[in-house]
């Protein structure tokens, strides 16, 4: 794997390992609270549902020209990007509070625990079946978007696949074997990390695909990344100092390595 | 409003709410910047910069507005 493949990798991974955490958690309240065979049933229709949309967006995704292809990708990628970084530095900061998916579990489970019970088109929960479905969905169309951005722009959609189905397996293959919300993977970081990953990959394709050359062509996101992500601590930084007492920043190891 | 333009209204209020997100902002710039990018890699001037440069801008000025007083 070059380097450019193992940093396609990683960001693939840890993009689809943080949705699969999200979506798990939802999943697990609808089964706990209400059904399993209706939250499983939602997991199906889910997955099928996105089945059917890799199946038309995929072909039609790799068939764009290269050029048109970076340019769009890379504005909404960098769009996405800045919107994860800008959250995962508020977090890291104080400024907005941490993503708790023990909170959204309770949450999630309350809410479920006092929905009427409804049957409908054989399904015995349907509010366990739409709660599923709809985790699953919303979750899975962003992996499906950056697995099919990622790979056709690296011209390897089979390793950005790959990295996904690894992310997604592994989130699963642990909610399973422990029934209870994953609040222990270190989310906050890996979207710190993402956001990093989104707005380099981002910057480079969007300028790529507007005609710009980068100064030593792909070696540039070699730089391009570890400067995002310190510009990034750096204002993580600057803003802790303004951070309001009542709001809990971010444990230092998380993000800082103290 | 009728149930057809409700649900049309939910799909715009989805998508939009998928691809811009919470700072519209972010979305204008990013767009600016592509088409400021497109424009100066027809000059002889090199244009990879300005990429990096609306980042470089954009992140703090939406982390400001953002952040809680």
């Amino acid at each position: 794997m070059t380097g450019t493949g193992g940093a396609l990798f990683a960001a693939v991974f840890l993009a689809c390992a943080v949705e699969a955490v999200e979506a798990v958690t939802i999943v697990l309240a609808a089964g706990t609270a209400r059904d399993w065979k209706s939250a499983g049933y939602g997991v199906g229709a889910g997955l099928a549902v996105l089945a059917a949309i890799t199946a038309v967006l995929g072909p039609a995704v790799t068939a764009i020209p290269l050029g048109a292809l970076r340019l769009v990708v890379g504005g909404l990628l960098l769009i996405f990007g800045l919107q994860w970084l800008r959250k995962a530095v508020l977090r890291a900061s104080g400024h907005k509070d941490l993503h708790d998916e023990d909170a959204i579990f309770a949450r999630e489970l309350a809410a479920a625990k006092s929905a009427q019970a409804q049957t409908r088109f054989s399904v015995p929960d349907w509010y366990a079946f739409t709660l599923s479905f709809k985790g699953v969905l919303l979750e899975g169309l962003e992996v499906v978007f950056i697995v099919l951005t990622f790979g056709a722009n690296a011209h390897d959609v089979p390793l950005a696949a790959l990295a996904a189905v690894v992310a997604v397996v592994l989130v699963v293959a642990v909610g399973i074997a422990i029934k209870a919300p994953l609040a222990r993977v270190p989310e906050n970081t890996m979207k710190f990390v993402v956001g990093v990953m989104l707005t380099s990959f981002g910057m480079f394709w969007g300028a790529e695909g507007a005609d710009a050359h980068w100064p030593g062509d792909d070696a540039a996101l070699l730089v391009i990344v570890p400067c995002v992500a310190v510009y990034a601590l750096g204002w993580v930084s600057v803003l802790r100092r303004s951070a309001p007492r009542t709001a809990e920043p971010s444990p230092a190891s998380e993000l800082m390595g103290a | 409003m009728n149930t057809v333009g409700k649900r049309l209204k939910d799909f715009g209020a989805f998508w939009y709410d998928f691809v811009v997100g919470d700072d519209w902002r972010v979305a204008v710039v990013v767009l600016l910047a592509l088409l400021a990018t497109f424009g100066l890699s027809k000059t002889s001037v090199a244009a990879w910069w300005l990429m990096p440069a609306a980042v470089a801008v954009i992140l703090p000025v939406s982390l400001w507005s953002a952040r809680k007083r």
